[in-house]
């Protein structure tokens, strides 16, 4: 099942008066998301399986990019899902606004294939968007 | 009359002598006439043996009257030897001894001793193949075959697979006639000698065909087939393996690694001092004859095209499995697939067809081109008639698909619809939603949009089992048609391979420029149908 990250709708970066400066896939000095191989034109299995296996593996603690917003903070964001890195958004990097105007469409951060093996147990660790809203409802009353 | 010349002669000796049976015999001699090799078996050896016995005669009158020649008498005295001493290292003693010498007055008689012999031996170049899979009763074995499995067939091809082992003893007869004939001085003519495939189909093709009551033809798609083996000799041809190593590849399925087409390799590349030190030229008699092991009838494909439309939004093309768990009930292969696979009593089948539509999206118009392989059917003949019934058999099963233009095609007429799939246009009918309200005057310009180029990447719905790509596409043209301020329908003419839903939505901005990016709004496409495939094959046929 394929994965597309975005920013959960409680992420600060989402909230009203932030301004994003920079988004920077460059994770460290010898890993860019950016420099995924992935692409390739061929229609035939055993070719995407081979593209497939150039593709970065990620763990959920596998940082994506670094967001920097104008008010001096920087955020990581992590893929929180383990597979296969197929792409990360370029959009976003030549149009920063889209990460807040469409967070949950346009402005995805990136697109994980799990393994096939895996792909059950993935599904069943996460929220539903009813459990997500259950979890910011307990949050904000053990905040105030 | 002789089936061979004088200048055969040593051959003839050698070959008897060796257990070699007539037909083989003939072979060597390179007899082209394909109606001797159908005489009889025992016809053949008495004519072989009389042509011996002639000349046996005549030398053993002139040998009485003049003293004899040196080559004679060699020739004479090698005839009392028995077959056995020609066997074991190809070399043929050069002169007998000398209590044999005075044995030239009755040459005749040790000699027929040697041909009587023979002729109850299983053959040793052909292990039977020319001699039992002759005879009538081999030839009623396989018609009893063919006929119990009820295949409709005007000709038949017969096909043989033989163990690789006879083309070894081939090589190793004819080794051993021409060590022969250069020990007795005789000129050898080019080795055109008669295949044993060929001879065979010159024996039994007329018995099959007069059994079978259709003709044999080497074009013909109802194959006969039978799988020879002589387990007795299978370790014969481990020898190359150690002449010619690199001809022998580890095999997968632990399969022999000693196939037909390595041991004839193998032969081609061997010297003949090799192949004479490590095999008896000519070779030694067996004791079984081949067994045959499997016969198997098999007909061609035959090729079913038609159109089909869709009219259910909830049919996949192909069954929908997954872990072995059905998802949606049936598709539209299993309902054509399953009327002609019972008219055309066929194993298996192959649907293909020019693109396809998703689940939830309808065919109309003519429909869309396809094409049904149908594996190894007993039944082949059908009218036009019956394919017209065919058709409406398949209508009236069903109210999720109807089809058209049925017909049978030949397998390259698939390449046609194939290149339908890549090179032709398509068009669609979309009904599209949009969450900001629209007026007409906001969709008019779609109208006037033409050769719209996009970018679209590999859909995220397809991604799983897709490569990551981006392909340009042209939508040629476009008309809407305004239902109400957040509905509306477009229609539009598209190039081969355009994803239209990614289109309408934009896939997350993934497909460039897109209904939403066009309209400035978020647009979702809620139903899609194809109105036409503009592919003009297969030929409509008049209802």
């Amino acid at each position: 099942r394929i994965c597309v990250i975005t920013l959960a709708e409680a992420h600060p970066l989402l909230q009203s008066g932030k301004t994003i400066k920079n988004i920077n896939y460059q994770i460290s000095a010898n890993c860019s998301r950016l420099q995924n191989k992935v692409s390739g034109k061929s229609k035939r299995i055993c070719l995407f399986v081979f593209q497939m296996q150039g593709a970065q593996f990620l763990t959920e603690l596998a940082p994506l990019c670094r967001i920097s917003s104008s008010d001096g903070e920087e955020y990581t964001i992590y893929s929180c899902i383990r597979g296969r890195l197929i792409e990360v958004n370029e959009n976003i990097l030549s149009n920063p606004a889209l990460l807040q105007e469409k967070p949950s469409t346009e402005g995805y951060i990136a697109v994980v294939l799990p393994k096939f093996e895996e792909s059950k147990s993935i599904t069943q660790g996460l929220l539903t968007q009813k459990e997500y809203e259950e979890v910011l409802m307990k949050r904000r009353s053990s905040a105030s | 009359m002789s089936p061979v010349a004088e200048k055969d002669r040593a051959v003839v000796q050698l070959l008897l002598n060796a257990g070699t049976c007539p037909r083989c015999v003939l072979r060597f001699c390179s007899v082209g006439s394909q109606l001797l090799y159908r005489h009889p078996l025992q016809d053949l050896l008495k004519d072989l043996q009389e042509f011996l016995k002639n000349s046996q005669e005549k030398e053993g009158t002139v040998c009485l009257d003049v003293a004899d020649p040196p080559c004679k008498r060699l020739r004479l005295e090698h005839k009392e030897e028995g077959a056995d001493e020609l066997n074991h290292n190809g070399a043929i003693p050069q002169l007998p001894s000398a209590g044999n010498a005075g044995n030239t007055g009755n040459p005749a008689l040790s000699g027929n001793t040697a041909l009587e012999s023979s002729a109850g031996r299983v053959c040793n170049v052909c292990l039977g193949i020319l001699q039992e899979f002759c005879e009538p009763d081999f030839v009623k074995k396989v018609c009893q075959k063919v006929n119990s499995a009820d295949y409709q067939f005007t000709s038949f091809v017969f096909s043989v697979s033989l163990p690789p082992q006879l083309s070894v003893r081939e090589r190793a007869a004819w080794l051993g006639v021409k060590q022969q004939m250069r020990n007795l001085g005789l000129p050898l003519a080019k080795d055109d000698i008669v295949q044993l495939k060929e001879a065979y189909k010159w024996i039994i093709h007329p018995q099959l065909a007069e059994e079978l009551g259709v003709p044999a033809d080497g074009k013909s798609l109802f194959e006969v087939s039978v799988v020879f083996a002589h387990p007795e000799t299978d370790e014969e041809c481990h020898f190359l393996a150690t002449a010619c190593p690199d001809c022998f590849k580890p095999a997968k399925n632990k399969q022999s690694v000693f196939t037909r087409m390595a041991v004839i390799k193998a032969l081609e590349r061997i010297k003949e001092e090799d192949f004479l030190k490590h095999f008896p030229c000519p070779p030694s008699s067996p004791k079984n004859l081949c067994d045959a092991l499997e016969i198997q009838c098999n007909n061609g494909a035959v090729f079913v095209a038609g159109r089909y439309n869709k009219y259910s939004r909830n049919l996949p093309q192909t069954p929908w499995i997954i872990d072995g768990e059905r998802k949606l009930e049936s598709s539209v292969e299993e309902l054509i697939s399953e009327h002609l696979m019972a008219q055309f009593k066929a194993d298996s089948f192959n649907f293909s067809s020019s693109g396809r539509e998703d689940v939830d999206v309808r065919t109309l118009g003519n429909g869309r081109p396809f094409a049904m392989e149908l594996v190894n059917p007993r039944r082949i003949r059908f009218s036009a008639e019956e394919m017209k019934r065919l058709q409406q058999a398949i209508n009236d099963s069903s109210d999720k698909i109807q089809v058209r233009d049925l017909q049978l095609v030949t397998r390259s007429a698939i390449g046609r619809m194939k290149e339908g799939e890549e090179e032709k246009t398509k068009t669609y009918s979309a009904l599209i939603w949009t969450d900001k309200a629209i007026q007409r005057e906001d969709i008019a310009f779609l109208d006037d949009i033409k050769e719209l180029r996009l970018e679209q990447k590999t859909p995220l719905r397809v991604l799983h089992r897709r490569p990551l790509a981006v392909r340009c596409r042209l939508i040629h043209s476009m008309r809407s048609e305004y239902i109400d301020q957040h509905h509306f329908r477009l229609h539009l003419r598209t190039q081969a391979g355009t994803y239209i839903k990614e289109f309408v939505h934009g896939d997350f901005g993934r497909t460039k420029p897109n209904i939403g990016s066009l309209l400035n709004r978020t647009a979702d496409i809620l139903e899609l149908d194809v109105e036409s495939v503009d592919v003009d094959w297969p030929p409509a046929l008049a209802d």
